[in-house]
């Protein structure tokens, strides 16, 4: 699937006039070397970030000068120590951090070439590009039908026979279908914490976003859910692009294409997962695969 | 902490001994509130329904040489109210046992309620054969019947066989015709009043603009005449049912000795109240507790129904919310969703606190002056300039009566609002947002479906505040008699400009305001009663709904 062909004609146009000035100015701020930008398969970079800072509170810096580039239809996976600031770069790449009062940045994020914090940037389209499941699980207060399909809600659509389809897709994918297809219309606050997480993950695909961050997606669920889980991820890299934020090593290694390793909101080293795990060139890294750390 | 400890088992719960006091002493306080407000309630229960509930006459036969008897009469015959002690001069003077009769028959004693002492009493009876007769003026009538004179000239004697019969029916023709005056009086008639109104404000209205009075007076000619033969008609027509109202008599004989008679036409209603049975008497007792609920007060009030307050206070607090509830909710997703959260908004909502602790007064002159003689003066000399120097909005009424209610109730839902907004979790927002929906569609789609219940409580808290208040009231629209209820079958059926009645206003001035408070005290409990029940019935109502809410809104049936 082609996807520039899912946005809207003046989106493209965006994306191809940001590309065309972008050229110049990413050659220039780009450290990392020309074989890292261009992964194993030989995809284009899909998320690039460019020299990024980021505080919460104004002289605390979480992040320090990440750059990095994420590959397109390829999963990243983001490793490190609690509190080194993974989840809040996810958080960057749909601005979900601009909800929080007093928050800066440096540095620029670009997204399929586009600059998001570009000023004619309309935060909501990005963000209906971008799925997103959250390190705690957060179901709506609603029936579990109407989880999966709020982001098409709010799109406004309103075909019966496309949302059925989107709900039995979504909740097929999600490994949650045999669970709760007799029990659509039932609140989603019935359900087990794993499942909900689940659901979770059924709403963020729901509208076949370009791109799906998950934030620790596995924590709450038990081995049979997270083989289904990360059997769906890798379904999805066919045509979308996964980062994942996870704890778990292994699932690091048997998910993700390239891994970054975080420590001290610094990004230490990123690499294709296989080198990463077998070959880390930073002992820092090593240190914490092999488990001597944290 | 007790609860703490003793969970926690057997060698702790001594060391909680030393609060083991002050857990007795707060539990004592809050005994001690609810008993008062049970034993609030149950006075008001207690004597709200016991005006319903039909006592049994006792005639009282005085000794000889007893003064408390009426002219040359040794006899009385009453419901018992009360028996009490009396003390001659002061406080610790001789005890003096006394009761307390309600012996009726205003018109014909003077007085309703009479003392008698109860060494003057020299024997009691109930007799059987005695009638308490509700009418329409001054009060009950409680005397043996004679006779009654029917229409066609029969006479029937008290003693006749089917004399009962006869005079139900009798009470029940002169009622329908009764209902049949209303009918024609307030509705037909009001009609064409009001139709050759507007003829009047139209020729009015055209000569204020300086147009052609005589020829639209010639154009209105016809409508004109018409419409004052069919007053006639009908004016005649009620005449005439009301000479008919006259011509049906019943006689009666005191117990002091007078006789006397009675229109049937002012009969509500009569019965042998020595001869109820329990049934006949719980019967009597909730036919009376509709005819408090859906009649007209009669007597300054002090007899009949509370329909019209009734009606008042429940269009007014729905009025109310329908005002309160928009821009309480509107004005508090402001504050707390999209205004920066700074010195200013901590300004703002200090603000609304303090407005909620405003004493009401002061709304009711601020509306009085804002809302009456401002807007209401504006309203009236932009669009109803023909019917100056009556005022239509330019003088208390029930939409400014509902406006002034809603500002002083505005407070209280912003708050709650406010509170029920702030319960909604960031990580809700959050994966709104993240799904791409606008900040509007997320307040929308779930930050109000899940503030509802909180936003209801705050409307409940309204609606108690709103429904009970009166002071403010009596400024801005509220009054002791409204001669027409803000809603009719009249065009436009619902008038906002009109003055109400009102249950707590009523209560006012019946306690307060009416010339023999014995008579009206009855009445005190029972629109008391009725005013707590009505608040309680809105509460209810609005809980109900609240838990539907929250039902349909955890099942996610919406
Ligand atoms: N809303 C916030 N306000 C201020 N500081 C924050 C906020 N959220 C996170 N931080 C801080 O930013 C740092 C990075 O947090 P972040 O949540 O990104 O860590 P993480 O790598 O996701 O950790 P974990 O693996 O435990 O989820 C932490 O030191 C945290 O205390
Ligand atoms: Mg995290």
């Amino acid at each position: 699937m082609n996807l520039t062909s899912l946005l809207p004609i003046a989106m493209q146009k965006e994306t191809i006039k940001s590309s065309a000035q972008q050229d110049e100015s990413v050659g220039a701020e780009v450290s990392v070397s020309a074989d890292v930008a261009e992964s194993p398969a030989g995809r284009p970079d899909y998320i690039k970030v460019c020299d990024f800072s980021f505080n919460y509170v104004p002289a605390v810096r979480v992040l320090h000068n990440i750059t990095m580039e994420i590959p397109e239809r390829q999963v990243t996976a983001f490793i490190g120590p609690s509190g080194c600031g993974k989840t809040t770069l996810l958080r960057n790449f749909n601005r979900m951090n601009d909800l929080i009062d007093g928050v800066s940045h440096e540095g620029k994020i670009y997204v399929n070439d586009q600059d998001i914090y570009d000023r004619n940037l309309e935060v909501i389209s990005l963000r209906k590009r971008i799925g997103m499941v959250f390190q705690k699980s957060n179901p709506f207060p609603k029936s579990i039908y109407e989880n999966v399909i709020y982001s098409l809600r709010v799109s406004g659509q309103k075909k019966k026979a496309i949302l059925d389809e989107t709900v039995e897709r979504s909740l097929k994918s999600a490994a949650l279908w045999e669970e709760t297809k007799d029990r659509l219309h039932d609140s989603a606050l019935g359900l087990s914490g794993g499942q909900m997480q689940r659901l979770c993950i059924a709403r963020a695909i729901a509208n076949r976003p370009e791109i799906l961050l998950m934030d620790e997606p596995c924590s709450a669920l038990d081995p049979i859910a997270t083989a289904k889980i990360e059997e769906l991820i890798t379904e999805l890299k066919e045509n979308f692009t996964v980062v994942i934020v996870t704890h778990n090593m292994q699932q690091a290694t048997r998910v993700s294409d390239r891994a970054a390793y975080f420590y001290l909101g610094k990004l230490v080293e990123m690499d294709d997962t296989t080198k990463l795990f077998s070959n880390p060139e930073q002992k820092e890294t090593e240190d914490y695969i092999s488990g001597r750390f944290g | 902490m007790s609860k703490f400890s003793q969970k926690i088992g057997g060698s702790k719960r001594e060391r909680s001994a030393p609060g083991e006091p002050m857990v007795w002493f707060s539990g004592m306080w809050l005994a001690i509130g609810i008993l008062m407000i049970v034993f609030l309630l149950s006075v008001i229960v207690v004597n709200g329904l016991g005006v319903f509930w039909p006592k049994a006459v006792v005639q009282v036969e005085l000794t000889e040489a007893s003064e408390a008897g009426w002219k040359q009469s040794q006899y009385f015959a009453g419901e018992l109210h009360k028996t009490q002690v009396r003390r001659v001069g002061s406080a610790d003077g001789e005890a003096i046992p006394e009761i307390q009769l309600f012996v009726g028959n205003r018109d014909v004693y003077g007085f309703g309620f009479k003392f008698i002492d109860e060494h003057d009493v020299l024997q009691r009876t109930f007799p059987k054969g005695i009638l308490l007769v509700e009418r329409m003026e001054y009060g009950d009538l409680i005397a043996f019947p004679v006779k009654l004179q029917l229409a066609d000239g029969k006479v029937i004697e008290a003693g006749d066989q089917g004399f009962d019969e006869e005079l139900q029916r009798a009470v029940q023709r002169a009622s329908d015709r009764r209902h049949e005056i209303t009918h024609l009086e307030r509705g037909e008639i009001g009609r064409v009043n009001q139709k050759m109104e507007r003829l009047k404000m139209r020729l009015k209205k055209t000569e204020l603009k300086g147009g052609n009075v005589k020829q639209v007076a010639a154009e209105t000619k016809l409508e004109q005449d018409e419409l004052q033969e069919r007053y006639e008609k009908m004016a005649a027509e009620a005449a005439g049912l009301r000479a008919r109202q006259k011509e049906e008599t019943f006689h009666y004989r005191l117990v002091t000795g007078e006789q006397g008679s009675l229109e049937l036409g002012g009969v509500v209603c009569f019965y042998y109240p020595n001869q109820l049975s329990t049934w006949t008497k719980l019967g009597h007792f909730f036919s009376s507790i509709w005819g408090f609920l859906s009649e007209e007060p009669r007597e300054a009030n002090t007899e009949g129904g509370v329909f019209p307050a009734l009606f008042g206070t429940f269009v007014m607090t729905l009025i109310m919310c329908i005002l309160v509830v928009p821009i309480g909710v509107v004005a508090a997703i402001y504050l707390q969703e999209y205004a920066k959260q700074g010195l200013v908004v901590r300004l703002v909502r200090i603000a609304v606190n303090n407005l909620a602790g405003v004493p009401s007064i002061v709304y009711g002159v601020f509306g009085l002056g804002f809302f009456v003689y401002m807007m209401g003066g504006s309203i009236d000399s932009l669009f109803y300039p023909e019917r100056l120097p009556t005022p239509t909005f330019g003088t208390g009424g029930l939409l400014w009566a509902s406006l002034t209610m809603a500002l002083m109730t505005v407070p209280v839902v912003i708050v709650s609002t406010e509170e029920a907004l702030a319960s909604v979790t960031r990580g809700m927002r959050e994966a709104s947002l993240a799904a791409g929906a606008s900040k509007w569609q997320t307040i929308q789609h779930i930050v109000l479906p899940g503030g509802l219940p909180g936003i209801i409580t705050g409307m409940i808290l309204a609606m108690a505040r709103g429904a009970g208040e009166v002071a403010p009231l009596m400024l801005v629209g509220v009054v002791k008699l409204a001669p027409t209820l803000p809603l009719d079958t009249i065009a436009p059926y619902m008038h906002l400009e009109r003055k109400f009645m009102h249950l707590g206003f009523h209560i006012y001035d019946l306690g307060f305001q009416s010339p023999d408070s014995e008579a009206a005290k009855p009445m005190v409990f029972a629109t008391t009663l009725l005013l707590i029940a009505l608040v309680v019935v809105l509460n209810a109502a609005a809980i109900i709904v609240r838990e539907k809410l929250r039902k349909k809104y955890s099942s996610g049936a919406f």
